[in-house]
């Protein structure tokens, strides 16, 4: 399965951070450097796959991408295909393509909670869920719908409970 | 900004964001972050915040947990909002928990309600939302709160949730398997579910299942196999495709369950062989999914009863990948290859110019690597546009490149395709890699291959000495301890049957080692000014001129080797090395293990000297180091100066046979029934004492007459006592291996406390004679037990004082030594019990791991040892332990006349229920051989307290044992009965040759 989700930038610093498996804050953090350490000391030019049981425990290996500024970078073990996760952060990447249109870090960084959206639907419970960027487009698109209709009702809601707590 | 805002936040968030990502350090970001926490904790504690509001906080929570800070003071408030009416921030409120809580935090039993309410919602965001929460929340506990909805969702209109739903069902048989028992069979329905996605989804917990237990599952085979070619046949909708390739996570995943499946079995495998073959003929290769596609195909194929037809196309696959310019695809063929090669060995020289070009690769950069420059990476920056499409590695110049991963993988894979025909060059490459990398980690991975090899299959034993070397050299500190206490038994050992000549010769190659380490703290030193006076015309050139770094056990076989084999071949002259030797402890100030060894090291050779006949003169740096040690913190060193000098004043017979020279692997034996004091036990039941009963039986007894069974008092005081003396040291068996004391090879084995501590829990042993004799003289217990330990130092003083007129000094020592009395049955007892079980454990240590096979003759050279030990030179510190059934009567019967100076008073201790006169009697009788027939005046003194008055008094008996162990220690110092039994414990267990010896002996020899 998959162990954990990481976007950080080139200084190290975390731009999306998902553990499948829960972790305390200060591990996240630790485990999180450790990452960087150990990709950032990488040429551009080798290969995508580190062996990462030195950090994550035995048998884990992590998957990586240098787009521009950031690091993709996919924790799994031995159940899952070091190419098709290599795929995978690339599903996540184009469905981030076509939802922010030629996203670059600051739309991570001010889209925090609608990308921890994308990534649940390609990404469930440590499963591939879906591949295809379109589907999860859609998926998406129908919460932001969501959002939009629940505005006025949320405001009307605020405004009932508000009289109500008074 | 406006179109990023779309999620809601606020210009605050935003800010917050932006300065923390213009942060130029790290306090900075603190500084900020922390700040942000104070401002959440006022803003999120406040009444009657918008929810609206309320969700921004949260999101801000998150982030700010994702920085690594604690946001726990608002984690409630997440929970609160789970059970918000909008869908929206209802999702916020559980995308918050799922990231905040693990499953066994105490809010989780406020959600629990909640989820269970939302998995029967309407909205179907609602409950994929739930679904998720319960993916990340449901604990075993809880599991059958929500299963009974989650069942029910399988069938669910929508496929995102009934996919979701599955996946929920895997978790909780991940988390719980039993819990969900029952409900298997729904994950074989929903493979046949209408929809492609949900099929997929249920192949990962069938994955699991099968991994489990594959046999049960055989008979979806054909399903299976339906499935991937109707995939590999694109009859799925195009939505499914990615990149040109029908849905390929799911050809991957049902690749990887075949593979599981056909393992090992022909008739499931026949199945599969049609679709493997389409898939290698079909399969895009310039996609890198098809190619995931592909590698998981190879996989397929060498797992699963092999097909030469397919097999040759995974050949083929393989080797395209090999010669890919693309690093990940060439980690994947050498990962492949790996696989390939268990079935058919000889894949691997089809494509060894690939392997060696990566391994070449690897190599070139090892010596290269700091003046590879990194050009590339700008280039590749600056080419970067600004949008993130996918980056092309740019393949031209990797070849240049180090490739840490790629390395890492070709080393795997060479050390599976080690053969004793080629295991010098491979071993010889990765200790060269080894050197190279900083990474402790994987050092210590390679260092512990490069050892497995060498020991399994090692040409010669020079080339396995000298491969020993390098790694103890450059990975000492991280390989196993065990190893360096391998390799001390080798060079002991030599190899078996060969004549001597070989393994003296192995030995003078084996003392060249120290060259470099002698010099401690200088490194820069060239360190080879030993090597001139070491220089054997046959010996096998170490790399002496390599600057070496000082390991820290590598010193104690260095030490070791020195003391028992420097002056094997005469090439160097005693004070040299002693002086040597002097240089290694000096240079270890801190270090009591290393001074420890020097000793010992120095003591040998002292003993082989005396014993030869030669006269040692004792160099004034090295006096001045005994003198140093004996007053030295710790026991163990101090023991070890007192037991030189004492060593020192002894006479050659006796050091003959104390320190017998190239001993180091014969046995001691054991008797653990203590059945040479049958002959006392029975004649004091005879004279009216009460038979021994097990503890067992007498259970409750010491609490109400501690005077009457004074042997369980004193145990328990005994283990009291011993554990405050022994805690403050607990012992690391990897960091102080080697704390016993020792008067010769006891340094092979990590005795140390480790007997002290372990002891406390041993029961008594079920020896009459022991409970009889503690009956007797245990009047002043209570006084003395405390007390114990600390007279330990006035006892020698009390032997070295016993002049030849028995009786006369020891009343005055009468205290102290009626005090130790009580230490000694007690002590001897414990050996008797000791030895097994410490024998067992450390052997399985040192053996357990790499026995493989018997060593090739170990009858023939073993016994014809043996034999000799036990009638020429038996160690006097042995006997106590050790002594054969045979000399049971010896022991039993009065003493040889010769012995008569010391023994007179036996016959009537006999009879005055002294339980000692036995063991004295063996005592003496063992020392007879040694110096009886020739008493130097040195020794005389030693042995005057044991002939001692009629009435054997406790004093009379205490000296008795502090004679016997007087051969090895006189003067004050640390007990002398305790010397004696770890020594013996030491002998005992690691020079007892077990039938498993490593396996490279068989190489060796053959």
């Amino acid at each position: 399965m998959i162990r954990a989700v990481m976007v950080m930038n080139t200084q190290g610093k975390p731009r999306l951070v998902r553990f499948y498996e829960f972790q305390p804050p200060e591990k996240q953090k630790e485990l999180i450097r450790s990452v960087y350490g150990a990709l950032s000391s990488r040429a551009d030019n080798v290969s995508s796959f580190v062996q990462a049981d030195k950090i994550f425990g035995q048998d884990t290996r992590l998957v990586y991408k240098h787009l521009a500024t950031l690091y993709f970078v996919f924790v799994f073990d031995s159940s899952e295909n070091e190419l098709a996760m290599l795929d995978l952060i690339q599903v996540f990447v184009e469905t981030l393509d076509r939802c922010f249109k030629n996203v670059c870090e600051l739309d991570l960084v001010f889209n925090f909670s609608k990308l921890h959206s994308i990534l649940d639907e390609i990404i469930f419970a440590g499963h591939v869920l879906e591949t295809s960027s379109e589907q999860v487009m859609k998926a998406i698109e129908e919460i932001a719908r969501l959002e939009k209709t629940a505005n006025p009702i949320s405001i009307v809601a605020k405004s009932v409970s508000g009289r109500l707590g008074r | 900004m406006g179109s990023q805002g779309g999620w809601g936040q606020s210009k605050e968030f935003l800010d917050l964001v932006k300065s923390i990502g213009e942060a130029r350090s790290k306090a900075e970001e603190d500084r900020i972050v922390l700040r942000e926490i104070e401002t959440l904790k006022r803003r999120i504690a406040e009444p009657d915040v918008p929810r609206r509001k309320m969700k921004e906080y949260i999101i801000r929570l998150v982030y700010v947990e994702m920085l690594g800070h604690d946001a726990s003071f608002g984690y409630i408030h997440a929970v609160k909002m789970t059970h918000d009416d909008s869908v929206f921030l209802k999702r916020t409120g559980y995308l918050a928990v799922t990231i905040f809580l693990n499953e066994d935090h105490d809010l989780i039993i406020l959600i629990v309600n909640t989820i269970q309410k939302d998995l029967r919602s309407d909205n179907y965001l609602v409950v994929c939302a739930a679904l998720t929460a319960v993916c990340k929340l449901i604990n075993e506990e809880t599991i059958p709160a929500v299963l009974p909805q989650v069942v029910e969702l399988l069938g669910h209109p929508k496929e995102a949730v009934r996919k979701k739903a599955v996946m929920a069902l895997h978790r909780f048989y991940q988390r719980a398997p039993t819990s969900v028992s029952h409900l298997l069979s729904n994950f074989r329905k929903k493979l046949c579910d209408n929809d492609p996605g949900v099929m997929g989804a249920t192949l990962c917990p069938l994955f699991d299942l099968i991994s489990a237990d594959a046999s049960s599952y055989k008979d979806l085979v054909v399903s299976f196999v339906n499935i991937l070619k109707q995939v590999a046949e694109r009859r799925l909708p195009k939505t499914y495709d990615y990149h040109q390739m029908p849905a390929p996570f799911i050809q991957v995943k049902l690749l990887k369950i075949l593979a599981l499946l056909g393992s090992g079995d022909k008739q499931v495998s026949g199945h599969m062989y049609t679709v493997l073959a389409d898939i290698f003929r079909k399969c895009e290769t310039s996609s890198n999914i098809g190619n995931a596609v592909l590698y998981e195909a190879i996989c397929c194929a060498s797992s699963i009863y092999p097909n030469s037809k397919i097999l040759d196309a995974a050949v083929e696959t393989t080797s395209n990948f090999l010669k890919s310019d693309n690093h990940n695809l060439k980690y994947m063929g050498i990962d492949a290859l790996g696989r390939l090669i268990k079935i058919s060995p000889d894949i691997a020289e089809e494509h060894q110019l690939a392997v060696i070009d990566c391994l070449e690769d690897a190599i070139t950069i090892d010596d290269s690597s700091p003046k590879v420059p990194r050009v590339t990476v700008d280039t590749v920056e600056g080419n970067e546009s600004p949008s993130m499409t996918t980056k092309v590695l740019s393949l031209g110049k990797e070849e240049e490149d180090p490739d840490d991963t790629l390395k890492r993988k070709t080393f795997e894979l060479l050390y599976k395709m080690t053969k004793s025909s080629n295991v010098e060059v491979i071993v010889d490459r990765m200790i060269g890699y080894m050197i190279s990398i900083i990474d402790n980690h994987y050092k210590t991975e390679i260092a512990s291959r490069c050892v497995e090899l060498a020991e399994q299959f090692a040409p010669s034993n020079q080339w396995f000495i000298q491969t020993m070397n390098k790694v103890f050299e450059h990975a000492g500190e991280l390989v196993n301890p065990k190893l360096a206490h391998n390799l001390m038994r080798l060079i002991a050992e030599g190899f078996g049957e060969d004549d001597e000549g070989a393994d003296s010769q192995l030995r003078s190659s084996a003392v060249r080692i120290p060259d470099g380490f002698i010099c401690r703290n200088s490194d820069q030193i060239p360190s080879a000014f030993m090597q001139a006076s070491f220089d054997g015309s046959q010996l096998h050139g170490l790399s002496t001129n390599v600057r070496l770094r000082i390991v820290h056990f590598l010193v104690n076989v260095i030490c070791w080797v020195l003391g028992e084999y420097g002056t094997a071949d005469g090439k160097y002259s005693v004070s040299y090395i002693i002086g040597k030797l002097c240089d290694v402890a000096e240079a270890h100030i801190n270090d009591d293990t290393v001074k420890a060894y020097a000793m010992t090291g120095i003591m040998k050779i002292c003993a082989f000297e005396i014993a030869a006949g030669r006269k040692v003169e004792m160099l004034s740096e090295c006096q001045t180091l005994i003198d140093e040690l004996s007053d030295s913190h710790s026991t163990d060193l101090q023991q070890r100066a007192y037991e030189l000098q004492a060593l020192l004043s002894l006479d050659n017979r006796t050091i003959e046979n104390v320190m017998p020279s190239d001993a180091s692997c014969e046995d001691i034996e054991v008797d653990k029934n203590l059945s040479f004091l049958n002959f006392y036990v029975q004649k004091s039941i005879e004279k009216g004492a009460q038979p021994y009963l097990p503890e067992s039986e007498r259970s409750g007894m010491s609490n109400v007459d501690n005077f009457k069974n004074p042997y369980q008092h004193e145990n328990s005081g005994q283990s009291l006592r011993f554990e405050a003396y022994e805690l403050p040291k607990p012992p690391p068996p990897t960091s102080i291996p080697f704390v016993s004391s020792s008067s010769r090879v006891t340094d092979i084995i990590p005795v140390s406390e480790q007997v002290h501590s372990r002891e406390i829990h041993q029961n008594p042993p079920t020896s009459g004679a022991d409970a009889l004799a503690l009956e007797v003289k245990l009047r002043l217990d209570g006084v003395q037990k405390k007390w114990g330990r600390p007279t330990y130092s006035s006892v020698p003083a009390a032997s070295a004082t016993v002049s030849k007129e028995n009786g006369v000094t020891h009343s005055d020592e009468a205290t102290n030594a009626n005090s130790q009395t009580r230490d000694f049955p007690y002590n001897h007892r414990r050996q008797q019990v000791e030895v097994s079980a410490e024998k067992q454990r450390l052997a399985a240590s040192l053996f357990g791991s790499s026995s493989k096979s018997d060593k090739k003759a170990p009858s023939s050279h073993r016994p014809a040892r043996g034999g000799h030990v036990n009638s020429e030179r038996p160690p006097a510190t042995a006997l106590l332990l050790s002594e054969p059934p045979k000399e049971k009567t010896s022991a039993s019967v009065p003493p040889p006349p010769d012995l008569l100076d010391f023994s007179d008073p036996l016959p009537s201790s006999a009879t005055s229920e002294d339980p000692f006169k036995q063991l004295e009697g063996l005592v003496d009788t063992t020392i007879a051989p040694l110096s009886g027939n020739a008493p130097t005046p040195d020794i005389i003194p030693l042995y005057g307290g044991t002939p001692s008055i009629n009435s054997a008094t406790q004093a009379n008996i205490r000296n008795a044992s502090a004679a016997a162990s007087g051969v090895v220690t006189i003067k004050k110092g640390p007990n002398a009965q305790d010397a004696l039994e770890k020594d013996a414990v030491a002998r005992q267990v690691g020079v007892q040759p077990t039938q498993n010896n490593p396996n490279l002996f068989r190489d060796l020899l053959g």
